[in-house]
């Protein structure tokens, strides 16, 4: 039985999204209880770069959760401790060549639909905005709107601003549900939390979740790498990359892509972001994979080529079939709401997907349509599966 | 000579001494041994500062896991003063932060 210990709403998971959920809910007024196996940041939170893109992002649904999220990030930046590292140091996307150019120009142009800003920088200008960028690329684009935080950080903080009670190191082994089938909580090893909603943001394992509480979710893994250079002074003032890395963000290919997202951090390390390829959970180190992005990068930063790595780290994507997250109340299971499958976004898109959980949970108006991200749509064909997968 | 060194204790004796340049001073070494060590016997204890606020840093750990004791050998910054050997005539610079600081736009 609920006992006045019981809170308003469990939340699986300990990572950015569903810290974000913690906070926006407990601002709603609700108590909340979060449950991870593991630390906070401990899956693909701990393992990203803290990217809050607007610029790699087409018009649509996606979009539109990216532009509320530069917007909230903006006030939680205020409203967090400056561990937090939130940098709104806008992002600059290049063209090695014309045709490269050209596509980004039609790209950019349907995102200023959308109310992206976004400024083309000719080719001879390149050099004010990034000193070190390479010559002899078409041109670009600077992104203002793009940002930073650590994510870790970011999460860390989230959590302890919302108040919610924490238990980490459990592990959800059960979602219960009363004889209606309506969610009334989750069992741990160590415990059992009674709530008479619970949202799943686990992640790339949230699909484990929802198989748990009686649904489905086709979350899938993929891999990423990222390099850490030596700390260095700062020699890339945003984030930068090349124009195929839309591309590669929207695909859903298992093989291996990869193409460079280079930006420095407070701390002084550069980050070198970021492949992708669906191989399952393998978490063997590629050396093709560190070879490409290295190389990629000192295309981009020839001055990278004389800087020391020293580390490489990986993670999972949440990865979706139709590159979208899902996020709301699951309409097969009362009680279950999904807050998960945000690929590499989740850090970016976490602030608008705890407004729209929270609005979920308290029956408030949404900020925005929340029905493309519906948990029970069709998620359309699954992209073809590779081996590893099929094994598990 | 009774010194309970590592050398005396297994009756050893350096093959070979020579100097390096450290800054502006010349610096005794004996062939194998580490810019660290070297600059230790010389009575040097810091030769980096740390990037955010300047502090003092000489060696740590003294096995190459804490890069405690980064120093820039013959124009390369961020090497390990505890793993790098000393040789002839090379030249060791205390290092400012980063050691990068030439790239900073």
């Amino acid at each position: 039985m609920p006992n006045r210990h019981s809170p308003d709403v469990v939340i699986i998971g300990a990572g950015v999204v569903g810290a974000a959920c913690a906070y926006y809910a407990a601002r709603s007024g609700l108590t909340v209880a979060v449950v991870d196996r593991g630390p906070v940041a401990g899956g693909t939170t701990g393992a990203g770069e803290g990217n809050l893109l607007v610029s790699d992002k087409e018009a649509g649904p996606e979009l539109d959760l990216a532009l509320l999220s530069t917007r909230l990030w903006r006030e939680l930046s205020a409203a967090l401790p400056p561990e937090t590292e939130y940098e709104p140091k806008g992002g600059v996307v290049v063209a090695s060549d014309e045709p490269a150019l050209k596509a980004l120009r039609s790209f950019a142009e349907d995102q200023r639909a959308a109310g992206v800003t976004a400024a083309e920088i000719p080719a001879d200008r390149l050099a004010e905005l990034e000193p070190h960028l390479a010559p002899g690329l078409a041109g670009g684009f600077h992104y203002p709107q793009d940002a930073q935080v650590q994510p870790a950080q970011a999460a860390a903080r989230l959590l302890a601003a919302s108040g919610a009670a924490l238990h980490l190191g459990e592990e959800v082994t059960a979602v219960l549900r009363g004889p209606s089938g309506a969610v009334r909580g989750v069992r741990t090893a160590r415990r059992e939390l009674l709530a008479p909603a619970v949202v799943n943001a686990a992640g790339t394992w949230g699909g484990e979740v929802a198989r748990l509480a009686g649904a489905h979710l086709p979350v899938l893994p993929r891999r990423g790498f990222v390099l850490v250079t030596e700390p260095l002074p700062r020699v890339v003032r945003h984030k930068v990359y090349a124009a195929d890395y839309i591309a590669d963000v929207a695909s859903g290919s298992a093989a291996l892509q990869s193409s460079a997202v280079v930006e420095g951090t407070p701390g002084g390390p550069v980050l070198i972001g970021a492949t992708r390829e669906r191989v399952g959970f393998d978490r063997s180190l590629s050396t093709e994979a560190l070879r490409r992005l290295a190389a990629q990068a000192a295309a981009l930063f020839p001055v990278l080529a004389g800087v020391q790595v020293l580390r490489a780290y990986h993670g999972f994507r949440p990865y979706l079939p139709d590159h979208l997250p899902a996020i709301g109340a699951d309409p097969r299971v009362p009680g279950l709401l999904h807050a998960c499958g945000h690929e590499g976004a989740g850090i970016g898109l976490a602030p608008a997907t705890g407004v729209l959980v929270a609005a979920a949970l308290t029956g408030a108006e949404p900020p925005l349509d929340p029905a493309p991200f519906r948990p029970e749509r069709d998620y359309g064909p699954a992209d073809p599966v590779p081996p590893q997968e099929q094994q598990s | 000579m009774s010194r309970r060194t590592p050398r005396a204790l297994v009756g050893g004796a350096p093959q070979e001494t020579f100097t390096f340049r450290f800054d502006d001073r010349e610096i005794p070494a004996a062939a194998g041994q580490t810019v660290a060590a070297a600059l230790w016997g010389a009575g040097v204890l810091a030769w980096r500062t740390t990037r955010g606020t300047g502090e003092p840093r000489g060696v740590f750990c003294g096995i190459g896991q804490c890069f405690d004791c980064l120093v820039t050998v013959d124009g390369a910054p961020n090497r390990r003063a505890c793993l790098v050997p000393a040789r002839p005539g090379g030249l060791v610079t205390s290092q400012e932060g980063t050691g990068h600081d030439d790239l900073a736009v």
